[in-house]
């Protein structure tokens, strides 16, 4: 009984150290991955890029992997002068990819030399062409670019100080960073390394300019409210104008048109009496007659003291019985 | 490992029979095998299967069957997922390791067009569609993508002002960053695509905000002064035109009123007139006596005296002024 577990226990032992020993027979090559064989430290044959399932000879050759994906590199932000001598913080990043394995695996071994080397390179020809441009270069893209304008402000003439305007640039920040990306590409390929892309990631006003720079945006603010205000008062003194002049327009045009109309009552009135006081001799002496004796009505009032002859009309009587009124007065 | 736990266990405890410990042993490690060759993908994900490391195929969700003993292994990668990316700030309870600011302050500040300073926070909303793609391609995807799109935003709110960024811009901005953002993760070969970009808070920084709210009550200011001048205009101005209205109506009614009376003085005038024809001198007398009848029972003190009478004036006191009456 003993003697059979100890066989068994034998047997698995037997197992167990052959699946080791072909173990070191077999590797697998990752999907991301590609390997470098080595023996004794010196790489044997091509690097291989095929993933699976591979064999080479156990002990004495080791298996070097090294990654075929694009792999990324982030610079630490950098504090660099522009042309224009603006002290601006640069963040950039890269991404690469070892496309030659035997070169990067004899030059550099292993990605953490590797990155120190990109950090060398990429920062430097960061700095440098930083340096040969223009902040506005390194912020704009599209130098055709036509910014819109705020409805509020587009009665603000263009070229008035830096509202609303973007600055013309030549390059654009596209090609300084196709400008690095070229210069940097050609010395990382001796290290088998193919740089893919590089882009400034962040840029940054430096602490000490951003004081200046919130100056010159208050300033800018400053004026749009001012000519906010000023367009208000403008209008409200437009409006009052106006206020002032249809008034008066109303006013006037009003006082026209009852003067005419009086005027033109008053002459139809008067048309209308003389048509009827000059149709023929009579009614014009009639007329006199009554208008005569309307006076009296108005004139004699209660205060009046009257005079009488006994030769007048209407006393006549009182002296003779007999005597014959005269005639009435003539009219008029 | 598996393998070897059983005999542990039969080489301290040798009484009990070898064929039963063995028999034990099997059964533990068929179930293991079978445990380590079935599993689940969820149905949001799909599953890629990698055999010694190759690319085998994707599986859609579901129980699946695969190698054990590591011959197989499976990455499983929420491709209907939406997932998104925060910038500039974050908010709590993610589940997405890749999706809060870690640097919020640098991710916010930005450089405008007209080199203004701007804050500005946003969002990336994208789905992985080439799990492929994404596994083998490139290493950390999702902070490629990060990178990318930092990258992607600042060259758009580099060429735009201040104003277009603050306020007046903001759908283009999403638009143009979001084309642009597709654009590099293709180049990238990061097998996702970028649904939306959705711009958060865009702020002036803090040192400035004053001016800009200035600019903001300026503005408001302006609307307020032309409003109360309309409130005077329209105050005055139709008052005036009812006013005017009023005086040309009075007008007409003056001139009914004077054609109206010449009209009806006429007509009476006509109609006397008439009468007058047919006897003028009695018509004369009789109106001339009416109205002396009329007249005179009006008036105050009345003397009448014979035209013989000559010397009127010692009873007459002229002094200017009516006699008392008694």
């Amino acid at each position: 009984m003993n003697a059979r577990g100890c066989l068994w226990l034998v047997s698995i032992v037997l197992v167990v150290v052959f699946l080791r020993a072909l173990q070191g027979c077999f590797f697998a090559v990752h999907q991301t991955e590609q390997v470098i064989i080595t023996q004794f430290g010196k790489p044997v044959g091509e690097p291989i890029t095929d993933p699976g399932l591979h064999f080479k000879l156990p002990i004495i050759q080791e298996v070097n992997r090294i990654d075929k994906r694009f792999l990324e590199w982030d610079g630490a932000p950098v504090a660099i002068p522009t042309r224009d001598k603006t002290y601006i913080h640069v963040d950039t990043f890269a991404r690469w990819r070892i496309n030659d394995a035997k070169t990067y695996f004899v030059r550099l071994r292993d990605e953490r030399s590797a990155q120190s080397r990109l950090e060398d390179i990429l920062g430097s020809e960061t700095r440098n062409a930083v340096a040969k441009h223009d902040l506005i270069e390194i912020v704009r893209i599209d130098k055709n670019r036509k910014p819109l304008r705020d409805e509020n402000l587009k009665n603000v003439p263009t070229g008035l100080g830096t509202i609303g305007v973007l600055p013309p640039i030549e390059y654009g920040r596209l090609k300084i960073e196709d400008e690095i990306k070229t210069k940097a590409a050609g010395k990382l390929s001796e290290f088998g390394i193919e740089l893919l892309d590089l882009r400034l990631k962040r840029v940054n006003y430096n602490p000490d300019v951003l004081d200046r720079i919130y100056q010159r945006m208050m300033s800018e603010r400053r004026q749009i409210a001012q000519r906010f205000r000023s367009e208000g008062e403008g209008e409200a003194a437009r409006i009052a104008g106006q206020k002032e002049r249809d008034l008066n327009e109303i006013q006037s045009t009003a006082y026209r048109q009852v003067q005419q109309i009086r005027g033109e009552s008053d002459a139809k009135a008067t048309e209308i009496y003389a048509h009827a006081y000059t149709q023929n001799p009579q009614a014009a002496e009639f007329y006199n007659f009554l208008k005569s004796m309307d006076t009296y009505r108005k004139v004699l009032t209660k205060d009046t003291t009257l005079v009488f002859s006994t030769d007048s009309d209407l006393f006549g009587l009182l002296k003779r019985a007999n005597a014959k009124p005269q005639t009435l007065p003539p009219a008029r | 490992m598996n393998s070897q736990s059983p005999v542990v266990y039969n080489f301290h405890l040798p009484r009990f029979p070898a064929r039963l410990v063995a028999g034990v042993a099997i059964v533990i490690l068929l179930v293991t095998l079978i445990w380590t060759a079935c599993y689940t993908v969820q149905a949001e994900s799909e599953g890629v299967v990698l055999r010694f490391g190759k690319f085998l195929k994707t599986v859609e969700p579901g129980l699946h069957f695969k190698l054990p003993l590591g011959i197989d292994k499976v990455a499983v990668v929420p491709t209907r997922r939406q997932l998104k990316l925060e910038f500039g700030f974050f908010t709590p309870g993610y589940t997405n390791p890749d999706q809060p600011a870690r640097e919020g302050g640098e991710e916010r500040s930005m450089v405008t067009g007209d080199l203004n300073a701007a804050l500005v926070e946003w969002v990336v909303q994208y789905r992985i569609d080439d799990p492929k793609q994404y596994l083998f391609d490139v290493r950390n995807p999702a902070q490629t993508l990060r990178d990318l799109s930092e990258a992607a935003m600042r060259e758009v709110i580099g060429d735009r002002t201040v104003d277009e960024v603050i306020t007046i811009g903001r759908q283009d901005i999403e638009v143009s960053a979001l084309a642009r953002m597709q654009e590099l993760a293709k180049r990238y070969m990061l097998g996702v695509r970028v649904d939306q970009v959705q711009l958060k808070n865009v702020n002036p920084p803090a040192e400035v905000q004053a001016s800009f709210n200035e600019v903001n009550k300026a503005q408001q200011d302006r609307e307020n002064a032309i409003n109360i001048a309309n409130g005077d205009y329209n105050e005055a101005v139709p008052r005036a035109k009812g006013q005017a209205d009023q005086a040309i109506r009075a007008a007409e009614g003056y001139r009914f009123k004077r054609v109206n009376e010449a009209q009806g003085d006429v007509a009476s005038f006509n109609a006397m007139l008439e009468q007058y024809i047919k006897a003028p001198e009695i018509t004369r007398t009789r109106l001339y006596l009416e109205t002396m009848g009329d007249v005179l029972s009006a008036t105050g003190e009345k003397i009448i005296i014979d035209d013989s009478m000559r010397n009127l004036l010692p009873i007459l006191p002229l002094t200017g002024k009516p006699l008392e009456k008694k």
